[in-house]
């Protein structure tokens, strides 16, 4: 049954008349549910099918309201469907459903073309928005913490909720404006969902093509995009990556960095650490 | 039965689904409400503002965890990882007992965030009493299984519906939720009487009740929760408190949700049954 529940549709959002093996859906629903005087087989099991679909594609649309506005209603609908048949949910929340979405982009650039780096950028950052929301907030270590430390042996570890993103086009303001007027998530529960009609979505047009870096982090449960200068985002990757504090801060030294530099990169780590993104120590 | 041993002895009166849109109003007006119900997936998260919501309003109220994906009614073998979190989170909210549903929606790893129905088998029966013992010991908390509201019914099936809960909740040895919507809907997608339902099941069982609406098509009824509960579910409700006593209520309201006052409001009507049943009972 779970087979026939999570089969894609066909075009018009019923069950598909044939089963994998060519057989008659029909035959296949009636082998093993039962008919009632108003319903068929078939039509009992296309009400599963076709609620399955109608969930998942709900929370993602919900989840990927930019992707799908760079994108156009129809080529969106089209890449949401073949990525939930090929990556079917394996956790027990759809908050994790897309989890798998920039590896399946980055594999199968047809679906987004031409728009394709501009759909990477807006799944990762639609992603990260997610990871910031409820991932966990570790202790925060304070400015005096990394006083004194071996930046030689110490190894800086970050928030969970920290996202560190390299983008080619600017869509955090984009987003932000995108997601202003939306509803709320919507949470689980244990009703089905009547289909519902959706507002067209606007193409959006006109995003500047720059490279950029963001940190999507929350602070007081609020989520943040923070736009980061090259060299920033060069030590934070470094030290998320597992770099000693001394590594990370030698990767640098290929960069420019305006004023004294020492004092600086000491800035940004004041910064960073009132913005609690340090959370452990290790030597 | 007011408290029994499925419902960790409490008394606990009606309640509503603890939502997103009514958060701020919860939090800021502060309304009087029996208890909440939390669907314990919301808030099985590592941080963020579910979690402070969630403890903001264990400081006020009363939270009872329901669940949607232990799927006690599945062959696979309970998901360890999954069980600490919610141990993780029946901590956290002192829930006196947890449900979910009598059901099965995952299979090879694999998620259909639905309730899937279950044949009505006595082989089924035992391996879902197996694993609900399974999760009851290692969460140490009273467990209760809900019916769930189906579309489809099996050829394999070897008994009614409330003779399979039956059997599984005698197995297991645990409580039931019984929704009397759910039933209502069952009964008019597969032509079975609903009273039927409501006297066939063990009364000192029960340890809560879910009340809610649901959507009419031409053909069969879909369970929306999104309307306001039905004369003939409140019938229903009704037969279920003669038989059960005061017994926890819950109100769900899931989609296009009004506001707090009307959903608290619906909710509330169930006190109009439980006066009737009592004075009833008082007089014989």
């Amino acid at each position: 049954m779970a087979r026939a529940v999570m089969r894609p549709l066909s075009r018009g959002d019923g069950m598909q008349k044939r089963w994998v093996d060519g057989r008659p859906t029909r035959a296949v629903a009636e082998s093993f549910i039962k008919p009632n005087d108003r319903l068929t087989s078939f039509e009992r099991l296309e009400i599963y099918n076709r609620q399955y679909w109608f969930r998942i594609r709900d929370c993602f649309y919900e989840d990927y309201r930019g992707l799908r506005a760079i994108l156009g209603d129809k080529k969106f609908e089209r890449l949401a469907d073949e990525y939930l048949a090929r990556y079917p949910s394996q956790s027990y929340t759809l908050r994790n459903l897309g989890s798998r979405l920039v590896k399946f982009l980055q594999a199968e650039p047809q679906w987004t073309r031409p728009r394709t780096k501009l759909a990477l950028d807006l799944a990762r950052l639609e992603w990260a928005h997610i990871e910031a929301f409820d991932n966990e907030a570790r202790p925060a270590l304070k400015l005096e913490d990394l006083a004194n430390v071996d930046a030689a042996r110490i190894r800086l570890q970050l928030q969970p909720h920290l996202t560190l993103l390299k983008l080619e086009n600017v869509v955090d303001d984009f987003l932000i404006n995108l997601k202003k007027n939306s509803g709320l998530r919507s949470e689980a529960s244990n009703a089905m969902e009547q289909t519902r009609h959706r507002k067209k979505t606007k193409l959006a047009h006109g995003l500047k093509r720059q490279t950029n870096f963001l940190a999507v982090h929350r602070y007081q449960d609020g989520i943040y995009y923070k736009p980061l200068e090259s060299g920033q985002f060069l030590l934070l990757s470094a030290l998320q990556n597992g770099a000693t504090l001394e590594k990370a801060v030698v990767k640098l030294a290929t960069l420019k960095i305006s004023g004294n530099p020492g004092e600086t990169v000491g800035k940004w780590f004041a910064n960073w650490a009132a913005l609690g993104w340090f959370c452990g120590l290790e030597k | 039965m007011p408290a029994n041993p499925f419902n960790g002895f409490t008394d606990y009166g009606i309640g509503i689904g603890l939502r997103v849109p009514h958060y701020e109003h919860i939090l800021s007006q502060k309304p009087a409400v029996d208890w909440f119900e939390i669907i314990s997936e919301n808030f099985m998260v590592d941080g963020g503002r579910p979690l402070k919501v969630l403890d903001q309003i264990l400081e006020q109220y009363r939270v009872v965890q329901h669940g949607v994906s232990m799927y006690f009614g599945s062959s696979e073998k309970l998901n360890r990882e999954h069980l600490k979190k919610i141990k993780r989170l029946v901590k956290r909210t002192k829930t006196p007992w947890l449900s979910d549903h009598l059901c099965w929606g995952s299979v090879d790893g694999r998620y259909t965030h639905d309730l899937l129905p279950m044949p009505y088998t006595f082989a089924a029966a035992k391996v879902t009493a197996q694993r609900i013992r399974e999760a009851r010991d290692f969460l140490e908390v009273p467990i209760c299984v809900e019916n769930v509201s189906s579309y489809a019914e099996f050829h394999v099936s070897e008994m009614t519906e409330w003779e399979f809960l039956n059997e599984v909740v005698e197995r297991a040895d645990c409580g039931i939720l019984l929704d009397v919507n759910n039933i209502y809907v069952s009964s008019r997608n597969h032509n079975f009487n609903p009273l039927d339902y409501v006297n066939g099941v063990p009364a000192d069982r029960v340890a809560q009740i879910h009340i809610a609406g649901h959507s009419k098509f031409q053909k069969y009824i879909l369970d929306t929760h999104d309307h306001p509960v039905i004369d003939p579910v409140w019938k229903l409700y009704e037969r279920a408190i003669q038989r059960t006593g005061r017994t926890a209520t819950l109100l769900e309201w899931d989609d296009r949700i009004p506001s707090f006052d009307e959903v608290h409001d619906e909710a509330l009507k169930a006190n109009q049954f439980l006066q009737r049943v009592e004075k009833a009972a008082a007089r014989t």
